[in-house]
């Protein structure tokens, strides 16, 4: 019997002494690190890209002129309107020149911003809403209340939503207003974000964790709101960053039709439509406010396209 | 097939009738009355009302004017514009014009989408691949109205290639600009769709045995890798239908192209609420039928989805 210090002498294998083989390595569960999970991944993932932090400080800059105008300019939008100055180049204090009615476009840019976000945000919270009750009655409890659920949303899905606004907005014209308008959008734009949702349940609820749950005798009511939607929210947050960003195209898409919000109302998409006549002598009066409308939806669609590679594995894998 | 077409078209008739119901029910909740409206500021007799009233059908139950609506509809009976003329009747002359656009916008946005995905993603994090993200994002990014005005701008005022309106009659080169516009929209998602597909499509196994049978690249790229990627890409055109109509009544109103959008593009800006209605309810049930159709040459296509309960 070789006298070898790493074996006893009842033992007939040879066993690595305990200090080559760390416990970690044994069983390669780490117990010190961080428990993780998709949103700890997620966010390791999105704090690498550029484009998130493009998007969010876009974002951010465009919430803080929404909210504080005046940070950024101290001319009034309306008040000062000089016809004299009816589509004049820049000047001093006014820097990117004047409308046809001889209004400040920079300040208008700047005050329009509310306008946008606020519809964007309340159709969004509206679409989000309506999106996850009627989805996630649909998919979880299934039978009827699936069948009437996704047939009603078939219907509003069957309608474009703009045409649908179109119409809502011409009846009601007199009404008119941010809250209105984004109801017009909003009311026909939920049954892409159900749908998705309903597509998630169904493969969330068979989950073992579920059944777990169930044995352990939770309501299923109960199992919806604390097991099954917060594992089958991933999609809706993607789909609902990208739906504030064609709310607020459907808003100045409607104003530009002649269907959106009063002319008094100070809106990207109603200075561009104001400006349309005047495109071959002043092209800068259209374009300016265009701008600052799609840089807005840019920065909002960039957010949900990162937001969607870092919750999605099969779309991190294609990137 | 026979038993999956008639289950698709069962399928299909509740929310037809859902979406005639919703845009019906929205017109009809409309404050005021309509034939008091008519009048203006004068108040006419009685009696005048009364039998205007029985003759748009105001004095029946709200649930049987739309029956009667329904009805009209499909006797292609669509009601009168405030021109006078018959909504069926603009419909038939602009009806061709917008179908040369909408054709001609597809054929753009296809030839192109497909061709920026295929090498997008054979080339996979390539800087063509990179430039193309960038670019799609910015074009989704870009309303459709943004889009048409700065190319009127560029290329019909700056540069003056094309007639910034189009011509009477619609000749196929004034429609050049309009459909590359209308393609636009799609032109990115398209990008993106066939990109995702063909990635997915290179990892199959019958692409990996086409390349170990020795068949040249040339071969595997447009009949292994193309031709199967292309399923997706062709549902997502009938379910872009929608924005595609969108898109048209923007566009064609901007550049004055005699077509349908325009059409409704002019009802909505005089306020002719019944012609905007009617013109809606067309495009609804256009829209209904497309996707119907493009589901069920999906299922000739592909026995799964005939035989998927």
């Amino acid at each position: 019997m070789p006298s070898n210090t790493n074996t006893r002498p009842d033992q007939q294998h040879y066993v690595a002494p305990i200090e080559e083989t760390p416990l970690v390595a044994i069983d390669s569960v780490k117990t010190d690190g961080k428990p993780s999970n998709l949103w700890i991944d997620a966010w390791h993932d999105v704090r690498k890209r550029p484009m998130f932090w493009i998007s969010s400080a876009l974002i951010l800059l465009v919430i803080v002129v929404a909210l504080a105008p005046g940070l950024f300019t101290q001319v009034p939008p309306n008040n000062d309107c000089q016809l004299a100055n009816s589509n004049g180049g820049p000047a001093g204090g006014h820097p990117l020149g004047y409308t046809k009615q001889g209004c400040d476009i920079y300040s208008r840019i700047i005050h329009g911003t509310s306008t946008s976000l606020s519809v964007g945000i309340i159709v969004t919270v509206l679409v989000a809403v309506l999106g996850i009750v009627f989805g996630s009655f649909a998919g979880f409890y299934g039978g009827w209340i699936d069948a009437v659920l996704s047939r009603l949303g078939d219907i509003f899905f069957s309608i474009p939503y703009i045409l649908a606004a179109v119409v809502i907005m011409s009846v009601f014209s007199q009404y008119a207003s941010v809250w209105v308008i984004s109801l017009a959008i909003g009311i026909f734009a939920w049954p892409a974000t159900a749908r998705v949702l309903r597509a998630e349940i169904l493969r969330v609820k068979n989950a073992d964790f579920v059944m777990a749950a169930t044995a352990l005798g939770v309501s299923r009511f109960r199992i919806l709101l604390r097991h099954v939607l917060p594992n089958s929210i991933a999609p809706v947050i993607v789909i609902t960053t990208i739906s504030l960003a064609s709310a607020i195209v459907a808003e100045a898409t409607l104003s530009f039709l002649g269907v959106g919000l009063p002319s008094s109302t100070m809106s990207w998409g109603n200075d561009i439509s104001a400006a349309q006549t005047d495109l071959r002598s002043a092209p800068q009066v259209l374009i300016l406010p265009s701008i600052a409308l799609s840089v807005t939806v840019l920065s909002f669609i960039m957010l949900g396209e990162v937001i969607r590679d870092a919750l999605d594995p099969k779309a991190r894998a294609e990137r | 097939m026979a038993g999956y077409i008639v289950r698709r078209v069962l399928q299909a008739i509740p929310v037809l009738l859902g979406t005639t119901f919703l845009i019906y029910f929205m017109v009809f909740a409309m404050p005021g009355d309509p034939i008091v409206a008519l009048f203006g500021d004068k108040t006419p007799p009685p009696q005048v009302i009364e039998q205007l009233r029985a003759r748009y059908h105001f004095d029946q139950p709200f649930i049987v004017q739309y029956f009667i609506f329904l009805g009209n509809i499909f006797r292609g009976d669509l009601g009168v514009a405030f021109s006078g003329q018959p909504v069926s009747e603009i419909l038939g002359a602009t009806f061709p014009v917008t179908l040369r656009l909408a054709a001609l916008a597809v054929f753009f946005e296809m030839v192109a989408g497909i061709s920026v995905g295929l090498i997008s993603g054979l080339r996979k994090g390539g800087i063509f691949d990179a430039s193309a993200l960038v670019m799609s994002l910015i074009l989704i990014s870009l309303p459709i109205f943004v889009v048409a005005f700065v190319a009127q701008f560029i290329f019909g005022i700056q540069l003056a290639w094309f007639r910034t309106t189009v011509g009477s009659g619609a000749p196929i080169q004034d429609l050049i600009l309009p459909a590359i516009v209308l393609a636009t929209i799609s032109f990115a998602q398209i990008s993106r769709l066939t990109r995702a597909s063909v990635i997915d499509t290179e990892g199959q196994d019958f692409v990996r045995t086409a390349a170990s049978k020795g068949l040249p690249r040339t071969r595997i790229v447009p009949v292994h890798i193309l031709r199967n990627s292309l399923i997706p890409v062709v549902t997502y055109l009938a379910v872009d239908f929608g924005t595609l109509m969108v898109g048209a009544t923007v566009t064609e109103g901007i550049f004055n192209v005699p077509g349908v959008g325009r059409t409704l593009y002019q009802a909505i800006i005089r306020g002719e609420g019944p012609t905007v209605v009617a013109f809606v309810t067309i495009m609804v049930l256009i829209y209904l039928v497309v996707n119907l159709l493009v589901d069920l040459l999906y299922a000739v296509l592909d026995p799964r989805i005939r035989y998927a309960k």
